[in-house]
């Protein structure tokens, strides 16, 4: 019974809000990359190696952009719409000649980009991190914390960006497109849809969301050229664990494993923490290997 | 890989009258004869250049194996080789005198140790799934390896010293930069000639056949799962063997071997030399290494020589995927 009571004495719950707090915004700026992933993969069937490089390539136009111009939502635009262009004419160039080639090319070639542009931005912007000011600087009282309005903006923009996506996809002309070529990619092209251009256009869509939440993140950490893989890394046990393909499912993922990680930063060091959402990964596969979010099995 | 359909031409070689075993081992006896020779003859820069070629080119001849007979992209090799380089380091730091054996022995049972945890998880999983958990397992294993300061070293890794050369009772010195790579050359040839031997059996035809159409072998009563295990398995001791090799020659076990980058290395290799000919992956280590040095003393140290290497591997993945020595493909494997 000592034993006992003696745990609950140890839970800080005051550290336990902040973390829960903490988890929800790194959770919904992996969703925002996730969705974009689970996107270019749902109807492409391409698993983008480089996602995590266009956050990063995204996170610098935005550097860029908000130093030349000191307007921070200006940025977070100008980076994302540019990202999309760099997007298309990736998916023009190197993944359109693969359509229809067995998938594993695919992911090479992702790869190769992904070190292509992760070496350029080294080459270009030099190894020293940099950081974009936040652009609201004001503060909120969480039990002995000050803590930032930003974060709280970060998720809910995230989430907004998400929403307008769904709605897009839902209801747009285009959206509907994108669907009907997950769906039936034969069916849409005699119907009239110009595939390849909606592969085009759904990579782009994707790169612009992964663009957007870099320049979203980057006031928070630093802006490297190695930022990428760590999120890509998370990006892709978050779209394993919902459900490849599933876009539901990837956004609850996420922030079901960046809680349980902002939990286990309580106990463990931040760095050691990242092994629990490997542990939910292995676990995930190991009995619901179809993803933990997907209430039917396929 | 099914897109990369081998080419119907035979070699030229062919129409001189000898058989194709006859050509085959004369060639492999003119290049281990030339290997061998190499070190005599080559400035001690370059010697430890062909030494590494070869340990890198164990590596990607290692998940060759997987990629080129199985039909799966290990993105995940960064951990046998790192498992092989520490258990190498804690053979020779916790045994004295070090042992050459003994960190064999240590670093093919780290290696196996993260083969079997790997291969047990992810070959549930097929084509793109079994790449992204590889990957991801890999970064398990550099995880741990980085934060357990107290027994890898952490960021520092571990520094030990070189065991001799010794074959008990009949053998005993230093290894010297000549007989390093001898050794080197010896553990790579025979290596080549057991996978070689795996992938003409039985057992490497059913990987084969998992390449060509899983279900369909699937239905013909193998048991897929397992050949799959035991692939990964194998593939992973032949990583982890070049590990301990690339420990032996540097003195050193660094996490940085077991970051991803490793990996995505080997995959390049393999891309680039030719998958499913074993031969290959050594030639496109070779080509990677060489071009990489040559970039390095043309531009300066600092010149980003992925930015081109990416290049030209995106490219040769569009309009070459068969590799360097993919034209020689059928030929290597009969």
């Amino acid at each position: 019974m000592d034993a006992v009571g003696h745990f609950f004495h140890s839970i800080p719950f005051d550290l336990i809000v902040i973390q829960t707090v903490n988890g929800i915004v790194a959770g919904m700026i992996l969703a925002l990359i996730a969705s974009g992933l689970t996107l270019i993969f749902g109807i492409m069937d391409v698993v983008n190696f480089a996602h995590g490089e266009l956050f990063m390539l995204g996170a610098y136009m935005g550097v860029i952009v908000v130093a030349s111009t000191g307007n921070f939502w200006l940025g977070l635009v100008a980076s994302a719409l540019i990202v999309a262009i760099i997007g298309a004419a990736i998916q023009i160039v190197t993944l359109r000649p693969l359509i229809g080639r067995d998938p594993l090319n695919t992911i090479l070639a992702t790869f190769g980009i992904s070190l292509v542009l992760q070496n350029y931005a080294l080459w270009q912007f030099g190894p020293v991190s940099r950081k974009i000011p936040e652009p609201i600087s004001s503060h909120f009282t969480l039990f002995y914390l000050e803590y930032p309005w930003y974060r709280i903006v970060i998720a809910v923009l995230s989430a907004a960006i998400i929403g307008g996506f769904w709605l897009f996809l839902k209801y747009g002309k285009y959206g509907i497109w994108i669907r009907a070529t997950a769906q039936d990619r034969v069916m849409a092209q005699a119907m009239g849809i110009p595939v390849p251009w909606v592969y085009t256009g759904v990579f782009a869509i994707g790169a612009a969301m992964a663009a957007a939440s870099g320049v979203l993140f980057a006031p928070t950490t630093g802006v490297d050229h190695s930022m990428g893989l760590d999120w890509v890394l998370k990006a892709f046990i978050v779209v394993v664990v919902g459900g490849m393909g599933n876009l539901g499912g990837s956004i609850a993922a996420a922030i079901f494993v960046s809680l349980l990680e902002s939990y286990a930063a309580i106990w463990m060091d931040p760095s050691q923490a990242v092994i629990v959402s490997f542990v939910v990964l292995i676990l995930t596969l190991l009995f619901r290997p179809t993803g933990l979010f997907v209430s039917t099995p396929r | 890989m099914t897109t990369t359909t081998p080419l119907d031409k035979t070699l030229p070689l062919g129409k001189t009258g000898l058989s194709h075993s006859t050509i085959f081992w004369v060639g492999f006896c003119v290049v281990i004869a030339v290997l061998a020779a190499a070190p005599l003859m080559l400035p001690e820069f370059w010697r430890r250049f062909l030494t590494e070629v070869l340990i890198w080119g164990l590596l990607a001849m290692s998940s060759d194996l997987l990629i080129g007979y199985t039909g799966m992209i290990s993105f995940g090799h960064s951990a046998f080789f790192g498992l092989g380089m520490y258990g190498a380091g804690a053979a020779l730091l916790l045994v004295s005198p070090p042992n050459l054996w003994l960190a064999i022995l240590f670093g093919l049972a780290g290696a196996a140790g993260a083969a079997l945890f790997v291969a047990y998880f992810s070959t549930r999983l097929r084509d793109i799934y079994f790449a992204i958990t590889t990957l991801i397992f890999s970064q398990i294993f550099y995880v741990i390896i980085f934060t357990w300061t107290n027994v890898t070293g952490g960021e520092n890794g571990l520094i030990f010293t070189r065991p001799h050369l010794s074959i008990p009772f009949v053998y005993d010195a230093r290894f010297t930069t000549t007989t390093m790579h001898w050794f080197v050359l010896a553990v790579v040839t025979a290596s080549y000639l057991i996978l070689r031997r795996v992938t003409q059996s039985p057992f490497g035809m059913v990987l084969q056949s998992i390449r060509e159409n899983e279900p369909r072998t699937r239905a013909i009563g193998y048991p897929v799962a397992r050949y799959k295990m035991v692939s990964v398995m194998l593939s992973g001791l032949f990583a982890g063997l070049a590990g301990v090799l690339y420990a032996v020659q540097n003195e050193f076990a660094a996490p940085n071997f077991v970051y991803f980058l490793t990996s995505g290395d080997t995959v390049i290799y393999n891309v680039i030399g030719g998958i499913g000919t074993l031969v290959g992956p050594i030639v496109g280590a070779g080509f990677f290494q060489l071009a990489r040095e040559l970039l390095a003393r043309l531009f300066g140290d600092q010149f980003p020589y992925l930015i081109p290497l990416g290049l030209v591997f995106i490219v040769m993945i569009i309009f070459l995927p068969q590799g360097l020595l993919g034209f020689a493909r059928r030929w290597l494997n009969r």
